[in-house]
């Protein structure tokens, strides 16, 4: 069959899905949706709509980036836009089912938004939420639009025009394009895409390897699975423009083992692309042949390294190479191989199919185009989303996050995970592109950003990813493998109130060591947070040291719980201590034993909050705290 | 077991590099990489058992000793640690009385870490089996681990 018949046909199915006779239940059904019940939810319709003889069509679809507000689901029917409802539970699953579907009522008190450009009952437009507004979601179009099962949805919304397109240039023409496109990879380190392609596009060889990083493996990131559960497609062309660009006839998946849903939905993916001829001997009729083998991943954060995840792919231990020889050069089983990001190929049919200049025109200067970011940790709209490079940390964390849970203080946003740092509140108007974070410290990193506010310890955090690196450490060189635990030492020793003066200076040296001397990325790194930190934060890590507080209240050895008296004896917390170390009588204070406490915060958590008796304290500077925490 | 790994090895004979996979595949049907296994293995792929000991010791995914019928894995990312997430790991520890690695005298729980699930924004999280569980709060932890406690929960 020829594409463009292909692509009739699949547009053909996609408008019948969109002009369904029969409701269209679509749910919010990638990793996180699951997480957060919809299968539970699945169920329920399947048991109400069989109750009530209804015909409904469910299709599962992936994330669209609220993940706050999951579990999600849009119930479309005929001659309407779907409506988005969030927060769904099977107790009220019914009742939504009910109420649209037989009285046609929309239910506007549930509902997130429409999809589509008309406005339903007084329901707004779900892309002008405040989350959703602000973002150009090209990478992301088809996440939580479409069902990534079907390729056909993929080709319906101009999917695979891309290689099309590119497979009538030459290579040469399709490596101009990427460059005129200015887009540089978004696994970490930034370097523009084009230039890689180029070294490896003028080797010659008869064989060559694009590998797919999707290891993903900062801790706090998972843009890289969003799209890779919502929309496998838009990395597999980039794969296959890639791959004739440089002229590579075998391609790698490299993806954690982590991901089982993002590996169900690659390999169902894979075999669509082959019953289309987008896989396999002269794809799509021409002279290019190309085809892609999933390894997974086994658990180590270095092999996202491009030596380390070569020797994985190759059955050995992760451990990175010296390089020269790049691995563009000398790579996979000695042949010339690139290695590229998820993201990165995600955005590549887009590319081609609108034109380098057109995507050049988004973002900055230095940073052309777009960027996925998993907003997490201390922010109200936690989820996945993109936005033009050059936003500022403001525009993100308080437009589209909506600002600070529980309305507590800003206090900093790490990004670049365990090789990033953290930015402090005044930087917040720093526009996000990578020289401006490298200029304040830290990297842009693969695109987690976990923002922080009042109640997170930065010595604490800078500890956490040192444990992380430390841990993650391969061993192979001694300033990485070595250094690494020093400095965790020292910072472990701060956080329980035996830091000295000296450690701070010990801890600047130790890090231009292990920056300079390690081998890999990892290590070199690996001081970052450290760094950063420390220049920004360095009251906080001399309360630790001198007054052995802990502002945040975090360092269990520098904090202890106490009841105050506003307790009214509800034994609560006495019932609830793991370890018995709450006494009292029933309506009397309560007290708890210091020496039995293990400090987990379960009486803080579980004491009522319209009575907030139980209190953190810390070192001298007594700060009292209500109990409910921000998030409960 | 001899059988499985012997089926295991078949499947991958033709592939380059294929260790690692093949002790996936084994974790998955044995639950573990026994020493018995990697004796089988290395006779079938003609490696020593040291080289095999090694690569697989070097990543985080290959257990060694026998796991119990449920895994608990509880995520120590740097969303669910800003979030708790080592509130979690230690009240588990304490009700189970095991610590991350171990398995406890029952056989019926294992418990480890797992550096991120990727379900960051429902922080912290916690994962039994293929089951997840978002905003999970210390007090809570209690109440869903006796939900496997009963011996007829099966998945
Ligand atoms: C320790 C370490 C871990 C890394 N982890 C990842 C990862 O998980 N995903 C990724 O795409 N790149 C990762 N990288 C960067 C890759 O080595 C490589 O630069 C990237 O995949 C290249 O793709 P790009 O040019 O499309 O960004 C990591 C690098 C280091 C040093």
């Amino acid at each position: 069959m020829d594409f463009s018949d292909i692509q009739k046909q699949a547009i053909a199915k996609w408008q019948d899905l969109l002009s369904s006779k029969t409701p269209v239940i679509y749910l919010g059904a990638a990793t996180c949706g699951r997480a957060a019940g919809i299968e539970a939810v699945k169920e329920e319709i399947r048991k109400c709509t069989g109750r009530l003889d209804l015909e409904v069509n469910l299709v599962e679809v992936g994330c669209l980036g609220p993940c706050y507000l999951e579990p999600l689901i849009y119930i479309q029917k005929q001659g309407r836009p779907p409506i988005c409802y969030r927060r769904i539970t099977p107790e009220i699953v019914t009742d939504l089912i009910e109420d649209y579907l037989l009285k046609d009522n929309p239910r506007s008190d549930m509902a997130l938004g429409t999809l589509g450009d008309d406005k339903i009952d007084g329901i707004p437009r779900c892309f002008d939420h405040p989350m959703l507004k602000p973002q150009t979601r090209l990478v992301l179009r088809n996440c939580g639009i479409i069902d990534p099962q079907e390729i056909d949805h993929y080709i319906a919304r101009d999917g695979y025009l891309g290689i099309k397109k590119a497979l009538d240039m030459t290579p040469g023409e399709v490596i101009d394009e990427i460059k005129t496109s200015g887009i540089r990879g978004r696994g970490g380190a930034g370097f523009p895409t084009w230039k890689k392609w180029e070294i490896c596009h003028n080797v010659q060889s008869d064989d060559k390897y694009l590998i797919c990083n999707a290891d993903e493996g900062d801790p706090g990131a998972f843009m890289n699975r969003s799209l890779l559960e919502g929309d496998p497609h838009a990395m597999l062309e980039g794969l296959l423009i890639g791959a004739y660009a440089i002229g590579a006839n075998h391609g790698y998946i490299y993806i954690r083992a982590e991901y089982p849903l993002a590996i169900e939905r690659l390999m169902h993916a894979i075999d669509q692309m082959r019953l289309y001829n987008l896989l396999g001997d002269n794809i799509l009729d021409s002279d290019f042949s190309f085809d892609v083998k999933i390894k997974q991943g086994a658990g180590a954060f270095v092999c996202g390294e491009e030596t380390a995840l070569i020797a994985s792919i190759m059955g050995k231990r992760g451990m990175p190479r010296p390089r020269p020889p790049f691995p563009a050069i000398s790579g996979v089983w000695g042949k010339p191989t690139i290695i590229n990001n998820v993201e990165t190929l995600g955005t590549l049919g887009t590319i081609i199919r609108q034109g380098g200049e057109w995507y050049a025109g988004y973002g900055s200067k230095s940073s052309r185009g777009t960027k996925t970011f998993s907003l997490v940790g201390k922010v109200k709209r936690t989820g996945l989303i993109e936005v033009p490079l050059g936003t500022t940390l403001r525009e993100i964390i308080f437009d589209i996050g909506g600002g600070i849970l529980g309305d507590r203080e800003f206090k900093a946003v790490q990004t670049g995970g365990p090789s990033g740092g953290c930015i402090p509140a005044d930087l917040a108007t720093l526009p996000v592109d990578y020289e401006s974070l490298m200029s304040a410290g830290s990297i842009m990193g693969s695109g987690g950003m976990i923002v922080m506010d009042e109640d997170t310890c930065v010595v604490d955090i800078a500890s956490y990813f040192l444990s992380f690196t430390q841990a993650e450490s391969c061993g192979k060189c001694s300033p990485c493998r070595i250094g690494t635990k020093v400095m965790l030492d020292i910072l472990e020793r701060i956080k329980s109130g035996q830091g000295e003066e000296e450690d701070l200076d010990r801890l600047s040296e130790l890090a231009a060591t292990i920056h300079n001397a390690s081998l890999c990325g990892l290590g070199q790194t690996a001081p970052n947070p450290v760094l950063t930190t420390l220049r920004y934060f360095r009251d906080e890590y001399e309360a630790h040291i001198r007054d052995k507080s802990c502002p945040a209240l975090v360092c269990k050895d520098l904090i202890k719980y106490i009841i105050s008296e506003k307790c009214v004896g509800c034994g609560i917390c006495k019932k609830k201590c793991p370890v018995g170390a709450i006494t009292g009588k029933k309506k009397e204070l309560h007290v708890i034993d210091q020496s039995l406490c293990v400090k987990c915060g379960t009486c803080y958590q579980v004491c009522p909050s319209k009575i907030g008796a139980v209190e953190k304290v810390t070192g001298f500077r007594e700060t009292e705290r209500t109990v409910t925490n921000a998030y409960h | 077991m001899q059988k499985i790994i012997e089926k295991i090895m078949r499947f991958h004979e033709e592939e380059k590099g294929s260790l690692i996979p093949i002790l996936q595949a084994v974790q998955k049907e044995c639950g573990y990489i026994s020493e018995e296994a990697v004796n089988a293995i290395a006779k079938g792929i003609k490696m020593s058992e040291h080289e095999i000991y090694g690569v697989a010791t070097f990543y985080a995914q290959f257990r060694f000793t026998k796991p119990g019928d449920h895994q608990i894995r509880v995520c120590v990312g740097t969303a669910c640690h800003v979030r708790g997430g080592e509130q979690i790991m230690e009240m588990v520890e304490k009700t189970l009385n095991i610590k991350s690695g171990e398995t406890t005298p029952d056989s019926i729980f294992s418990l480890e870490s797992v550096a991120c699930m990727g379900c960051c924004a429902l922080a912290p999280v916690m994962v039994i089996d293929n089951k997840i569980y978002g905003n999970v709060a210390s007090p809570a932890v209690d109440n869903i681990l006796s939900h496997y406690r009963s011996p007829n929960v099966e998945e």
